[in-house]
């Protein structure tokens, strides 16, 4: 919670003037059963009916006052809460968007979703509240004892006895229940995820016939709920039974020396009203206070999950006094080894990978499923750091590319081909901001994208969904091609990216990256020989190892998960 | 027409309702006693604030005071306060016993409920939908109904209960607590009315940034790929300023509630203190100082039900409507009953006769096919996406049923053998792979959890998963999360296959089996595959052609038709559109 006090900062004045008109509020209320005392004292034992006009004036006048002081109050928490939200939301926004691949692994995005919606929308509930009730709530309870001492101090301390046995009362039970909620939170979360299976996996389940099992095994997840709802039930009953005996045992035990006090004559019958109605008051304040704690709770937790998401490092950390190379290839790995894991030994995903790339050249990565092909990618345009070894871009440390030249230098065409809502358009210009109608119609024909999106009515402005979901596999594929194109960039990365287009599509596609007039340096990681058997330098993985590097007809001839990979996609003849 | 539609809802909310009468019939004891503490505890509550009012009158001044009838008095508090508390808390819970109870026959019926569903159900309907129904919509409608039923109850009987006790009192200023205080009310309904806009407002432009949010964060590789952060922020801090605007007003307006209703409730307060004590001034002995305490405690318990029962009839309603999905889920049509349970041959061919289907009537799909596999046989069935391969795998395993002719096991109508049967006889490894929440090794035995370790691992091994099952961090124990989880789609596939090798099926169905595998491992697991169909049939639907070409017979399909059929060799020499799918995979291959 601390680590976001900052963003607070801004709205220091909101945070001390709301809690003060609270504290202005509950003052105003406190003086509302001295008004009753002295109508009964003065008006109606002392047979004065000025005295009534004027104390019900005054009551009136009190709880105008308090609304107005109320009003102003929830304004500045409202304002306080809402502005300082928004300042954390949108510096959570940016610090999620600097953060490299290796980060956003970590994390994951789905809890960095959850973090950014519904975490900050508790902690704004949160802080609103805390301004609001925090004051207020504690100082009707103490106020109201402290007056209920000036009329009395040993009526008084039945108050300060009963508020102490209430408070343990009302807090353990609700510490309890917390702990109990999240252990139910827990078993509901069985409950859902079985339905959850079950349902998707309705044919498998039904043909190896497990429904009665399914039945039984969720029979017992909603038993087991059940019982742990009714017994954390059995407990949060206790709260209001428990909270209304002792207020009304306290009452009892007001009235009975209350009366004793009046007998002696130390106290009027109307004070022995007020210290019945300041009782009641504390009651009412003291439940306020424990759902405001469970609020409070929620909040901070959401809190200390966004804090976690701020005070991790952008990026992990490499050797920032990395050499460059002399060598000014396109790009150059130097006995590279990368495991996504760090501390874990043995399981490299990389494995000693060394070469050259001349600029201009085509070059093949080939193997089967994870193999590491995508990982040896992202590690060109630095996405992932070597764990030892080091990537030469143009003789850069690849760790070292700025955000910038990152940009001037690569064109990526991600493995998922996801488009951002909005139109053909704003997506081919996040390749390139600043790229004309005829740069983007050029790239959207050299991704063989130009025929669909001419036959589309809106050509350019055609609108795209979410995620492209209006375009089908191989469309979206194609135009993501086309985004990466129409920046010109110097090394064009092609990740398994043509795996929904037929095989004479990509054989044109093919040849017109090979004929772009920039003439780029062009990775193609594929699953398909035909894909890249054309290449300059073609690199089979096999678990992580480079096992062949040479161009086709070597590799033919001396690697022998070449040949088999071949073989099985081009085995017409041969054998199987 | 609004008013015929209006009416409609109603018929339908009443019908709910009944509904929920049937659920709630085996908790009428506990219904019944409710109620009736309920009662008990209101009468009760209401009591001892004019027991109160009562001591306080008899302690009057100096010297004026009698305490052996306060004291009498207090015992017939302390004896009220404490029956009230047991009865508050046996009423807590008896309708904890009656909401959990019945959110859990609910969930338990629908759950057995899917399991009978048509495949062609679950297939329309996606499992957020029927998760949010079975939990989130079963859970507000029985809380939602009994919780609100009995505040509602509660709420009624105090506001009754304060009225008469207050009645007794002084008539007059009853009048003015039941005049003003709906004043409250009108104030609270008006700010809701006027807030409401802007709380839509403010959904519309959260479900805007949430859906950028989605976008730039759920996809983040790409936007860091593009360099695209800036431009990022500079769009969410747009929105997010915006939202900040409107969250502002939404939030300030609609906490103007709680301090003006407050407002009135102290005006209900002045009014009263100030009538009680004129009353009490001018006609000496129709209401003490007692009484107008007492009044005064009435006056804010009075206004309390109130501000409740208004939060009260929209969450029934919003119960009722809650209930009414989930009575949907419950009362939808099952599957056509099972047949009596009949004896199979043990080897068994299987036969398509005349057998038309479609999914929806306006799209034919499959019509007049007719096929005989002999029991051995292994069978392959291509053709172009959408032709209906999968569909001829959905009749053979009965998750559909044909529209026209029959499909005979052993020449048996397969509609005239149960299900489980029927089922019995098949294995299948599906593209779409589903993995159970639990242990890579309860994966693999879940078609057989008799099988021993050994018999897991050489399964496992059969199929080409073994190596990396021995990578993860806890082996064959690994848990894998909710539909594989930790896994990729080719790994899946693999434990899929391994778990078909465990069961020892008379009919073995393939569907693109190893459509996520690369093709090296692909050529090993055929392999695998011969060795577990030798003497089987087996149906193989595939996009490599590669792996079926050694098959007994290929069924080439188009638009739901065979259009060709025969063998690898015999079809290439047809030339025919299995030779022009067989050699459109070699574009470039000389």
């Amino acid at each position: 919670m601390k680590r976001l006090l900052i963003f607070l900062k801004d709205y220091k004045k909101e945070s001390i003037l709301a809690p003060t008109f609270k504290m202005l509020e509950a003052i105003f209320e406190l003086l509302v059963p001295v008004a009753v005392s002295i109508i009964i004292d003065k008006g109606i034992n002392g047979n004065d009916t000025g005295v009534i006009w004027r104390a019900c004036g005054f009551m009136l006048l009190l709880g105008i006052v308090g609304l107005v002081s109320a009003i102003c109050a929830q304004f500045f928490a409202a304002r306080a809460a809402v502005g300082f939200a928004t300042k954390l939301r949108s510096a959570l926004f940016e610090k999620i968007q600097s953060f490299s691949y290796s980060v956003t692994d970590k994390l994951g995005t789905s809890t960095l979703i959850t973090r950014m919606t519904s975490d900050i929308n508790s902690v704004q509930t949160g802080v609103n509240m805390f301004l609001r009730l925090f004051m207020r709530s504690p100082f009707i309870v103490f106020g109201a004892m402290i007056c209920a001492m000036l009329i009395d101090i040993w009526l008084g301390l039945i108050f300060a006895v009963a508020i102490v046995i209430l408070a343990v009362i009302v807090f353990g039970v609700m510490l309890i229940n917390i702990s109990l909620q999240k252990k139910t939170q827990a078993k509901l979360d069985g409950v859902v995820s079985k339905v959850r299976g079950n349902y998707n996996g309705t044919r498998v389940i039904r043909a190896f016939n497990k429904e009665q099992a399914e039945i039984d095994e969720f029979g017992n997840r909603v038993n087991d709920l059940n019982k742990l709802q009714l017994f954390s039930g059995k407990i949060s009953a206790l709260m209001n039974p428990l909270t209304y005996a002792i207020i009304n045992f306290a009452v009892i035990v007001l009235i009975h020396n209350g009366a004793l006090t009046v007998e002696s004559g130390v106290i009027s019958q109307g004070e022995l009203v007020a210290l019945y109605n300041y009782i009641s008051q504390i009651l009412v304040e003291l439940i306020k206070l424990a759902s405001l704690i469970i609020t409070l709770n929620k909040a901070a937790a959401s809190a200390s999950r966004i804090s976690k998401v701020l005070d991790t490092p952008s990026d992990i950390e490499f050797d920032a006094s990395a050499k460059s190379a002399d060598d000014t290839s396109a790009v150059v790995f130097d006995s590279v080894s990368f495991s996504y894991d760090k501390s874990g030994e043995g399981d490299d995903v990389l494995k000693d990978i060394s070469f050259k790339v001349r600029s201009g050249d085509t070059v093949g990565i080939i193997g089967g499923t994870g193999s590491g092909k995508s990982t040896l990618a992202n590690l060109i345009p630095g996405f992932y750091h070597a764990t030892e070894g080091s990537v030469f871009v143009f003789g850069k440390n690849a760790s070292l590319l700025s955000s910038d030249e990152l940009c001037s230098t690569f064109g990526i065409v991600p493995q998922k081909a996801t488009l951002f809502a909005g139109t053909v358009r704003s997506n081919l210009l996040v390749g390139n901001e600043n790229a004309t109608d005829e740069e983007l119609w050029e790239a959207l024909e050299g991704a063989c994208a130009k025929e669909f999106i001419e036959q589309k009515d809106g050509k350019l402005d055609e609108e795209v969904l979410q995620g492209g979901k209006n375009f089908s596999g191989g469309q979206r594929q194609r135009l993501t091609i086309a985004r990466a194109l129409v920046r010109k960039p110097k090394i064009l990365i092609l990740d398994d990216s043509a795996s929904a287009l037929d095989y004479a599509t990509e054989a044109a596609l093919r040849r017109n990256i090979g004929a772009l007039e920039h003439a780029p340096t062009t990775f193609i990681i594929s699953q398909r020989a035909s894909s890249i058997m054309h290449a300059d330098l073609i690199i089979v993985l096999d678990d992580g190892i480079p096992v062949g590097m040479g161009k086709h007809d070597e590799l033919l001839l001396s690697c022998e998960i070449y040949r088999e990979i071949y073989n099985s996609q081009f085995s017409k003849g041969g054998e199987l | 027409m609004k008013k015929a539609k209006n009416r409609a809802s109603l018929k339908t909310s009443v019908n709910t309702f009944f509904k929920v009468l049937r659920y709630l019939k085996r908790y009428r004891v506990h219904f019944v006693l409710s109620l009736l503490f309920t009662a008990f505890s209101v009468a009760l509550t209401l009591y001892v604030p004019i027991l109160v009012g009562k001591a306080i009158d008899l302690a009057i001044g100096k010297g004026n005071v009698d305490m052996t009838a306060i004291l009498a008095l207090l015992v017939k508090i302390a004896i009220s306060v404490a029956l009230t508390a047991i009865l508050q808390w046996l009423i807590n819970v008896l309708n904890n016993r009656m909401v959990y109870g019945m959110v859990k026959n609910v969930r338990y019926e629908a759950f057995v409920k899917i399991q009978s569903f048509p495949v062609s159900y679950i297939d329309a309907h996606r499992s957020g939908d029927i998760v949010s129904r079975l939990i989130a919509d079963s859970d507000q409608f029985s809380d939602g109904l009994l919780l609100g039923f009995t505040q509602f109850f509660n709420g009624i009987m105090t506001i009754l209960g304060t009225l008469i006790f207050m009645f007794t009192i002084s008539p007059l200023v009853t009048l003015i607590v039941v005049f003003v205080t709906p004043l409250s009310l009108f104030v609270a309904a008006f700010i809701a009315n006027r807030t409401f806009s802007m709380f839509k407002k403010q959904s519309e432009i959260r479900s805007e940034q949430t859906a950028l949010i989605d976008e730039m964060i759920g996809d983040h590789k790409t936007v860091v790929a593009f360099g695209y952060q800036n431009k990022a922020n500079e769009t969410f801090n747009e929105i997010n300023e915006r939202l900040g605007k409107i969250s502002l007003r939404a939030i300030f307006f609609s906490s103007i509630t709680n301090p003006s209703t407050r407002f009135v409730n102290s005006i209900v307060y002045t009014l009263v203190a100030f009538t009680g004590a004129m009353i009490c001034i001018s006609g000496g002995s129709a209401i003490s100082v007692g009484m107008l305490s007492s009044f005064l405690s009435y006056a804010t318990q009075y206004t309390k039900p109130f501000n409740e029962i208004s939060g009260v009839v929209t969450e029934l309603q919003n119960a009722l409507a809650c209930a009414g999905r989930v009575f949907e889920l419950i009362e939808a049509p099952s599957q056509t009953p099972d047949a009596p349970a009949t004896t199979l041959d043990g080897l068994n061919t299987v036969e398509f006769k005349n057998v038309s289907f479609s999914y929806s009537p306006d799209k034919p799909l499959i019509q007049n096919f007719s096929f005989k596999a002999e029991y051995g046989k292994h069978v392959a069935i291509v053709g172009p996406t959408g032709c209906g391969k999968t569909t001829l795998i959905n009749l053979l395993m009965r998750f559909y049923d044909v529209n026209d002719g029959a499909i005979l096991l052993g020449g048996k109508d397969v509609r005239d053998i149960p299900r489980a049967d029927l089922r019995d006889n098949y294995g299948m490894v599906l593209q779409d792979t589903w993995l159970c929440n639990g242990t890579v090794k309860e994966n693999i035995a879940f078609g057989n959890p008799d099988a021993t370790d050994e018999e897991i691992i050489s399964a496992a091994k059969a199929a080409h998963a073994h190596s990396f099952i021995k990578k993860l961090p806890m082996g064959y124990e690994t848990y894998i999360g909710e539909n594989g989880g930790i896994l990729s789609q080719g790994q899946k596939q693999l434990l899929c296959i391994a778990r078909i090798m465990l069961t020892q099926p008379k009919i073995l169905i393939l569907d693109e089996a190893t459509s996520s595998i690369d093709t090296r491992t692909e050529i090993r697991i055929q392999k695998a595959f011969k060795k577990l169909m030798a003497g089987r049939t087996a149906f193989v639907v595939a996009h490599r052609l590669s792996t079926i070409k050694e098959s007994d017979v290929i069924l080439v399909m188009k638009d739901g038709n065979i259009v060709e059929q025969g063998t690898h060799e015999g079809l290439l020499e047809e030339g025919g559109f299995y030779s022009t799918l067989y050699n459109s995979q070699f574009p470039d291959a000389n």
